[in-house]
């Protein structure tokens, strides 16, 4: 399997998707923004971080870059893509996904583990959990606030497009589990052809006992099955 | 030509910024204000003299970059 890490401006996550995907013998090459041709890959990862300054929007000009024309051909031909935290705010940019990524309801820039609920397993990211799985990963975000009307919430829950929602240790889902005020504690979605995921919290960060958890490594594990 | 562009939160997007301000110049003893709202704002220089395309020229980077239009609106003015 053959990944590609885009690199922005400020990027800052981008070393740390690398050892996780290398970890799983994915096959990884970093690609800098300003590359007009993105190389052969199977998965396209957009890594964490304050691509730009998180100037005009976050995730704003880096949507905008020239790269990011590869990657949306990429996507549309069904290629994998996942963004983590900044890049996930990336896909939002260029449409992507649908919806918003706000400030935090509370206004603070949060950093600190938390649990997540797997709610959709019939995609290429998450085959080696289990539906309902209780994970715990970590947030580091400023804008986690994920926003839509409430139609297009409804069509994403209704199409079973969301992939993980905050929760409790025990599973509980309710505003009390919800870090940042994201609409039904939504912390990532899927595209409507499943292969597009935009999530918050960190993967990558939680890929080795000796980084106190392994519950990211499933998602790249899910990543080496699916093909 | 010189044109300003002005984009704001839509009135149904919380701007938790623009309610800190209002809560902070309430505390400063304006009582008389209502509400706030923060937006961002642009001075943009153009190489064109026609107003009308100048006009269509500012429309479109609003749509396509100084704006997210799912949560804000933006206003344009032509100096």
């Amino acid at each position: 399997m053959k990944s590609s890490v885009i690199v922005f401006p400020g990027s800052n996550c981008d070393r740390d998707v690398a050892v996780a995907l290398e970890k799983f013998q994915i096959k990884n090459q970093m690609v800098w923004h300003d590359e007009i041709n993105l190389p052969k890959s199977d998965l396209v990862v957009l890594p964490g971080g304050f691509s730009y300054g998180d100037y005009l929007r976050t995730g704003c000009i880096a949507s905008k870059s020239r790269i990011i024309n590869d990657v949306i051909k990429h996507a549309k031909n069904g290629g994998l893509v996942l963004g983590i935290c900044n890049g996930f705010q990336i896909l939002i940019e260029t449409g992507l996904l649908s919806g918003v990524l706000l400030r935090n309801k509370k206004l603070r820039f949060l950093s600190k583990n938390v649990f997540l609920k797997v709610i959709n397993v019939d995609n290429k990211f998450c085959l080696n959990y289990k539906k309902k799985d209780i994970i715990e990963l970590p947030i580091a975000h400023n804008e986690g606030n994920y926003f839509a009307s409430k139609e297009q919430i409804k069509k994403l829950e209704d199409k079973n497009l969301v992939a993980f929602k905050y929760c409790s240790e025990k599973g509980n889902i309710n505003k009390s589990t919800n870090p940042n005020g994201s609409s039904n504690n939504i912390a990532g979605i899927l595209n409507d052809q499943k292969n597009i995921l935009g999530i918050m919290p960190h993967p990558e960060r939680l890929i080795d006992p000796l980084l106190a958890g392994e519950d990211g490594s499933l998602m790249f594990k899910s990543l080496i099955k699916s093909l | 030509m010189k044109i300003s562009a002005t984009v704001t939160l839509k009135k149904e997007v919380l701007d938790p910024q623009g309610k800190v301000v209002s809560q902070t110049l309430k505390n400063m003893g304006y009582d008389s204000i209502v509400n706030v709202r923060q937006g961002k704002y642009f001075d943009i220089e153009l190489n064109e003299n026609d107003k009308e395309k100048a006009k269509k020229i500012a429309e479109e980077i609003c749509k396509k970059l100084l704006t997210n239009v799912v949560i804000e609106d933006y206003t344009i003015d032509l100096k």
